[in-house]
């Protein structure tokens, strides 16, 4: 196993494990908007991980040129769709659980 | 006419990287469906300075991309900690955020560049400033310091 095909491997597993953090974090926090941001770490770091970690152990340049364009294609859409999901979340009236001093703010303001 | 030309070229660039077979007949066919994909475009009048914004700092944004790319590493290792924290402390908070960009082009890459950072999504977006909901109090406040969007800022060139 070559040094390029270990630190890959690496990146692949760290990627990977991220994405389990996330679905915790998609668990765990209390919210629609919250578990908004836990779907975020699978979104950009754990993904860019995985697919540069293929990219270290892949063969040929055509091959690491496709996986960084998929790479480029997902940072660029990810983040309208999760734009997307929450825009139609407030639209929908669906009301954010706010912190407690951050509640008192906003009875306060209106 | 510049836009074509820059969408005629990535196009074909693209079309090279991905085909991976260079015969003179292939790639022939390559140019012929590009240039039909121009030509389509152009009818339907969406070769324009938001489609192919040229006329942005390229050489900034390669910049900016490494910038964000950090940002992006950094939030990603608070919000981990917050997920496998036992007491996950978050204070999740909602604010206006100023988007001081020129362009609807700039206003778009701030609100992706919160969303793309994990622990703030921008939820709505409107002329001078950006609807954000973050994950902790301190995520809003980092954003109304205004690095980011003064970064954008200088990305946005005169659109042609």
């Amino acid at each position: 196993m070559s040094p390029l095909e270990l630190i890959g491997g690496i990146a692949v597993l760290v990627g990977g494990l991220l994405a389990v953090v996330g679905g915790i974090g998609l668990i765990r926090f209390p919210d629609f908007y919250t578990r908004l941001h836990a779907a975020s770490v699978t979104d950009t770091l754990a993904t860019a991980l995985v697919v540069l970690g293929l990219a270290l152990m892949a063969s040929g340049v055509l091959v690491v040129v496709k996986l960084v364009l998929t790479l480029v294609f997902l940072i660029a859409t990810g983040p309208v769709a999760a734009h997307a999901l929450a825009k139609a979340a407030l639209h929908g009236r669906l009301q954010p659980q706010l912190a407690r001093e951050a509640e008192e703010d906003r009875s306060s303001s209106t | 006419m510049p836009h074509a030309l820059s969408l005629g070229l990535v196009l074909y660039v693209l079309w090279l990287l991905l085909s991976g077979i260079y015969e003179a007949w292939l790639m022939g066919l390559g140019a012929l469906s590009c240039a039909f994909t121009v030509w389509v475009a152009a009818r339907m009048d969406v070769v324009d300075h938001e489609g192919h914004p040229i006329h942005l700092r390229w050489g900034r944004l390669l910049v900016y991309l490494g910038w964000l790319g950090r940002e992006i590493v950094v939030a990603n290792i608070q919000v981990v900690r917050l997920i496998l924290s036992r007491s996950m402390a978050i204070t999740p908070t909602v604010a206006h955020v100023p988007a001081s960009q020129r362009t609807d082009l700039g206003r778009v890459i701030y609100a992706n560049s919160i969303t793309l950072t994990p622990g703030t999504i921008s939820i709505d977006v409107r002329d001078g400033d950006i609807e954000v909901h973050a994950l902790t109090r301190e995520g809003i406040e980092a954003l109304l310091e205004g690095e980011m969007d003064r970064r954008v800022r200088e990305l946005e060139g005169e659109p042609g």
